[in-house]
């Protein structure tokens, strides 16, 4: 897929995600719209995974550590075929296997449990470092929001890292700026990143989270400097595709009224063309 | 006094621990050890030299120790994830509920000088809520080995079981009560001596004192079973209701606080299928002053003429 066709792609996962929200009368839409570029890159280009063999020991892991946006990845392992499309109509309805956030013993295709933040990378530290004792080359991806980056665990597992010299392991800190209630820099300010995790031995790379020429770019094995673990800060808009959603504090997990769903919709098809 | 255990040598379980972890460790390459720098309290030296790149020292950092076990264990090891436990149960608890219980990983938690094994150095480091905290979690076996040949024992089925499991270790010494070919069966509980009046149930570093106080009982004519219960989750309701039952009354004894752990446990069983008087002895919520592990149990009613004074005393409130 070019990355042109990507982009579309990711904006009809958007426009799926935001039915989801509105029929479902919740969800994390800010997050997830300004995540899923980056997980349709990695499940449309990036990364080694096969929905007929979900659990195969080679695979190409991804973790999902902003789990509350559970929604973005049901809908790519839906388009990829690990879960069946219809059944995102199913998003939070009682006894559904789509809840809030992920679930990896009743969902082919996730790979761990996630909600509380901070779990995700230390799962990936040991991910990666299992690939390495089994001489294995499979990549393991953790996806963070920036927000999550104030969980102390994260910077546990960043040592950690690199000490091991994971360089089969990339972070990609979903960079929207804004947290639940307000922006990072108005909370607990983890700026600046690129500083911080060069002086923790990382090797990192900046990037416009919603240009697919850059992500794809960013993901590839050929921009991984041996023996480093690697981080892409990707930044991104809260709500991205969605004017009136973009960078905007109160679409944490508001749900659209049907003149907003309608508006939403018409823009991100239009995008989708 | 008839001790049972007058000339018995004390061994520090431990040893059965890292013994059996070496020697699985030949056959499956797939064992790995991760720790948060406790080579030296986990005994991990031995595995260390063996299997240099398969011990996962990630320094100082529980919560990234246990999800880094959560990752290793996707990635198709084994992960025995040692710690002190304190630092592993109460530092780590939202990565084990949410890494290692709800996401069903095959994660060995390896608790290591647990209970008040650690005496003078305090509450911080006194490990007796972890029954509590753990066995609220579904898919997690909780064991607590009574000698080290139940430990070498729980440690092999451990290896072989397909899930997670919570282990938790003195660094105390304990006679043997077992023999060296000593069958571990998760959530059976092992019947040491028969007897009709009343029922001991304990586990871990209590198992042998429990023996104790059943000798001195003997001495008065009162007959005592004696069920060593490594088991707390799931634990064995079939050997509770049948003690309950044929014997009437009770004592359970553990080195843990009172709010549940095995007593509760134990007691949760009896007021569903078979009511009988108990006595739950235990650090009866509070933290311990300061004295050698041992000496906190004696001082916390554990010691064997104690117990036969509580079994004693409940034996007077049995219909």
């Amino acid at each position: 897929m070019t990355p042109t066709e990507l982009s579309k792609l990711a904006n009809r996962n958007r426009a799926r995600d935001l039915r989801g929200v509105f029929e479902a009368g919740a969800g994390h839409i800010g997050g997830e719209m300004s995540v899923m570029d980056i997980l349709t890159a990695l499940y449309f280009d990036t990364m080694s995974v096969d929905p007929k063999s979900p659990l195969d020991p080679k695979r190409d892991r991804l973790v999902l550590s902003k789990g509350h946006t559970a929604l973005a990845l049901y809908v790519v392992l839906a388009e990829k075929g690990f879960i069946p499309k219809e059944e995102i109509s199913t998003f939070l309805q009682p006894n559904s296997r789509l809840n809030g956030h992920p679930n990896r013993v009743k969902i082919p295709g996730v790979e761990t449990n996630t909600g509380p933040l901070g779990h995700g990378l230390p799962i990936g530290v040991g991910m990666a470092t299992g690939a390495k004792l089994n001489g294995d080359d499979w990549r393991t991806f953790v996806i963070t929001g920036d927000g999550e980056m104030q969980e102390g665990s994260n910077w546990e597992a960043i040592m950690a890292a690199a000490q091991f010299k994971l360089d089969n392991l990339t972070l990609i800190i979903d960079h929207n700026r804004l947290q639940q209630g307000a922006r990072l820099e108005d909370t607990n300010n983890i700026a600046p990143l690129v500083p911080k995790l060069e002086a923790f031995g990382w090797a990192v790379e900046e990037i416009d989270g919603h240009d697919m020429d850059q992500i794809c770019a960013a993901l590839s094995p050929d921009t991984i400097t041996a023996g480093k673990p690697k981080c892409i800060v990707a930044h991104t808009n809260k709500g991205q595709g969605i004017s009136f959603m973009s960078d905007n504090v109160a679409w944490h997990h508001k749900v659209p009224n049907q003149a907003q769903y309608e508006q939403a919709l018409k823009e991100l098809e239009e995008a989708s063309k | 006094m008839t001790n049972p255990f007058q000339d018995a040598k004390l061994h520090d379980c431990r040893d059965a621990f890292t013994n059996v972890l070496e020697t699985v460790g030949e056959t499956n390459e797939n064992i790995v050890a991760v720790c948060n720098d406790s080579v030296g309290s986990s005994k991990l030296g031995g595995f260390k030299d063996k299997f240099p790149t398969r011990l996962i020292n990630v320094g100082i950092a529980e919560q990234n120790m246990v999800g880094v076990g959560a990752g290793l264990a996707n990635a198709g090891k084994i992960p025995f994830v040692c710690a002190a436990s304190p630092f592993l149960t109460g530092r780590a608890l939202e990565q084990i509920k949410a890494d290692v219980s709800y996401s069903q990983t095959n994660v060995k938690l390896v608790g290591i000088s647990s209970g008040m094994a650690y005496g003078e150095l305090g509450p911080t480091h006194h490990s007796i809520e972890d029954f509590a905290w753990i066995r609220a979690l579904p898919n997690i076996p909780v064991i607590a080995p009574a000698d080290r040949h139940e430990t070498a024992a729980a440690i092999r089925w451990a290896a072989a079981h397909d899930g997670p499991c919570f282990l938790r270790l003195s660094r105390v010494g304990v006679p043997d009560l077992f023999s060296q070919t000593h069958e571990f069966v998760v959530g059976r509980a092992d019947m040491l001596q028969d007897g009709g009046d009343l029922t001991i149930i304990a586990n871990g570093v209590l198992t042998h004192r429990a023996m104790m106080a059943a000798a001195l009982l003997k001495e008065q004519g009162i007959s005592v079973r004696v069920l060593n219960m490594a088991t707390v989750r799931p634990i064995d309701a079939d050997a509770i209701v049948a003690a309950a039952r044929e014997t009437g009354a009770i004592v359970t004894c553990e080195e843990h606080t009172t709010f549940g752990g095995l007593g509760s446990a134990v007691a949760e069983v009896v007021v569903d299928r078979q009511p009988v008087p108990m006595c739950r002895l235990g650090v009866p919520g509070v933290f311990a002053h300061t004295a050698s592990a041992n000496a906190l149990l004696d001082d916390f009613g554990m010691s064997p003429t104690a117990i036969a004074n509580s079994a004693q005393a409940l034996l007077k409130r049995k219909a």
